[in-house]
């Protein structure tokens, strides 16, 4: 190449890449570094920032009751991303197993309930759950209660919700993954006498693992930081850490400490993703 | 795809997945249900009515707030997707020094939750005094949604046959033409696709736009998230009703639109 068409293509790779990185370096990347630094100072009288070091806050984070919220924020997403694997890995099956046709049509229906605000959805059930709701008056009726049983504004509830919210996100990786399976293993294994469950744990589980990954790490760490959800099922006294950050932020006012506890969602963020390179590749999280 | 997708489904898989659709639009029945009922407390049903219907099309407060949401969803996606089209593009034909990191840049808000973007932007913009309105809004849309539109659009330039583009080049267009003429309409369902999914996540958004909204703009979902404490409206069930019917239309028209096209063309 000459020196004249190596310009031009120098150019041209800024006119169409240049945009889209400069809009992420200063809108995504410039924030989140300003929140490191938020981290590291002195909340204002009023509720701004002082620029004076400290570290406090990371101690804050670390007293016993913050810790608390935050060992059972981790608990929920765990929970959550296990009981999402029990119902999409199956349901992501049937769905690689119906014809082609079918299938589009049945991964569309698994999208459409978004445009239905999540908030209203997990409202609906509030509405179905609640003491005077359906489930409870039809166990009543059918006479096999005569107390409402109390499901909403419960930790159980808080987790019903996410699971709820998150699950359709689990079913995608896996879908992918499964659908990449290679079918002639799946026969070899049967025919060399292996049963269907040595067949599952040592054919199917290894070779969809990086699905199973990809949708635990879509389901856990946005659980992590969907306060909306206890907010919305777990009543007042439930507080995770979604909650705890965007009440220090825009309740407390205590941008120092909201923003040290960010941090620490960065770091979890990080190490499950550092975790997750030893089995997938990260363009299948998207 | 051989053995496996050639079998019926068993009774148990049909069953199993149909519950898992029970569950997942059991709460929209609801939705509906209580969009057309007389009684407004949401506690039982009373009795059909069209009332809350009118009383939205006659122009609620909450249909501004709805059609700000459309707005910010319309803007965002057409920014996403023209950078986004063009950085794929650009991404996919050159290599260069910086393109580890910016790739690794877009990644980001796929994986970190929502919450940390969302006060990260508000700290940010305030730092910069701005105020928070659909400037805001808009700045922080784009960023969550062009990632999802870059990544959405490179699994379909994977695929694509670089050939086309060379013998493009060797008839003798130049760089910009066979990008307009041959690059862009091949990558046309991609785009369209991306789109899509840009909208409905900037649509759905609470989480983000609740740290940048600000007083006078207050997208549909923010406003939701503060009646949630309370009672929600039954117009927020209406205005809920009115767009999954939409969509659903919409989609069938499409359907139908592009079908007959295909049939015209093949």
């Amino acid at each position: 190449m000459n020196k004249k068409s190596n310009r031009s293509t120098l150019r041209l790779i800024l006119v169409m890449v240049g945009p889209t990185a400069l809009w992420l370096l200063l809108f995504l990347l410039v924030p989140l570094v300003y929140v490191i630094y938020i981290s590291f100072m002195t909340k204002g009288l009023y509720g701004g920032v002082q620029s004076i070091f400290t570290l406090e806050n990371y101690k804050n984070i670390f007293s016993a009751l913050y810790f608390k919220v935050t060992g059972k924020s981790l608990v929920m997403a765990f929970e959550t991303a296990m009981i999402c694997l029990l119902i999409s890995y199956p349901f992501a099956w049937i769905l690689s197993k119906v014809p082609k046709k079918a299938s589009g049509l049945l991964m569309l229906l698994l999208m459409l309930p978004f445009w239905v605000n999540g908030l209203i959805r997990l409202n609906g059930w509030s509405n179905i759950l609640r003491d005077s709701g359906f489930v409870n008056r039809m166990l009543i009726q059918l006479g096999i209660i005569d107390k409402p049983l109390t499901m909403m504004y419960t930790n159980g509830a808080v987790l019903f919700g996410m699971v709820y919210c998150f699950f359709p996100f689990m079913v995608l990786p896996l879908h992918t993954s499964i659908s990449k399976l290679d079918k002639t293993l799946i026969e070899a294994s049967m025919d060399l006498g292996a049963g269907p469950v040595k067949t599952f744990t040592r054919v199917v589980l290894p070779q969809t693992l990086p699905g199973i990954f990809a949708g635990t790490i879509q389901v856990f760490i946005p659980s992590l930081g969907a306060f909306f959800v206890s907010d919305v099922m777990g009543g007042g006294s439930s507080s995770y850490l979604g909650n705890l950050i965007q009440s220090q932020f825009l309740v407390a006012r205590n941008w120092p400490l909201g923003a040290a506890f960010s941090v620490l969602l960065i770091i979890f963020t990080l190490v499950v993703l550092k975790l997750y390179t030893k089995v997938g590749s990260l363009d299948d999280l998207a | 795809m051989g053995n496996i997708s050639s079998k019926k489904l068993g009774r148990g898989s049909a069953l199993f997945m149909w519950l898992v659709y029970l569950f997942l639009y059991m709460p929209i029945f609801v939705v509906i249900m209580y969009s057309f009922n007389t009684n407004s407390s949401n506690l039982t049903f009373t009795g059909f009515t069209l009332k809350w219907y009118a009383q939205v099309l006659n122009g609620d407060n909450l249909w501004r707030n709805m059609w700000l949401s459309l707005e910010l969803a319309g803007v965002a996606t057409i920014i996403s997707v023209v950078l986004g089209t063009l950085a794929t593009i650009g991404m996919y034909r050159y290599e260069f020094r910086l393109k580890k990191y910016l790739n690794a840049l877009l990644y980001i808000p796929l994986v970190i939750p929502e919450l940390v973007i969302g006060l990260a932007s508000l700290a940010a913009f305030s730092k910069l005094g701005m105020d928070m309105g659909f400037a805001t809004l808009v700045f922080a849309h784009v960023t969550f949604c062009l990632p999802y539109v870059i990544i959405t659009l490179r699994a379909r330039i994977a695929d694509f046959d670089a050939s086309i583009e060379e013998a493009s080049m060797d008839l003798g267009a130049n760089q910009w033409h066979t990008l307009r003429r041959v690059t862009l309409p091949l990558l046309a369902p991609g785009i369209a696709s991306g789109a899509f999914m840009s909208i409905s996540l900037s649509i759905d958004d609470v989480i983000i736009s609740y740290f940048v909204s600000g007083a006078g703009q207050i997208t549909f979902p923010v406003k939701v998230y503060g009646m949630v404490r309370g009672k929600i409206s039954t117009q927020v069930y209406v205005i809920s009703t009115i767009m999954i019917v939409s969509i659903v239309v919409l989609y069938v028209i499409g359907t139908l639109i592009l079908r007959a096209w295909r049939k015209r063309h093949a």
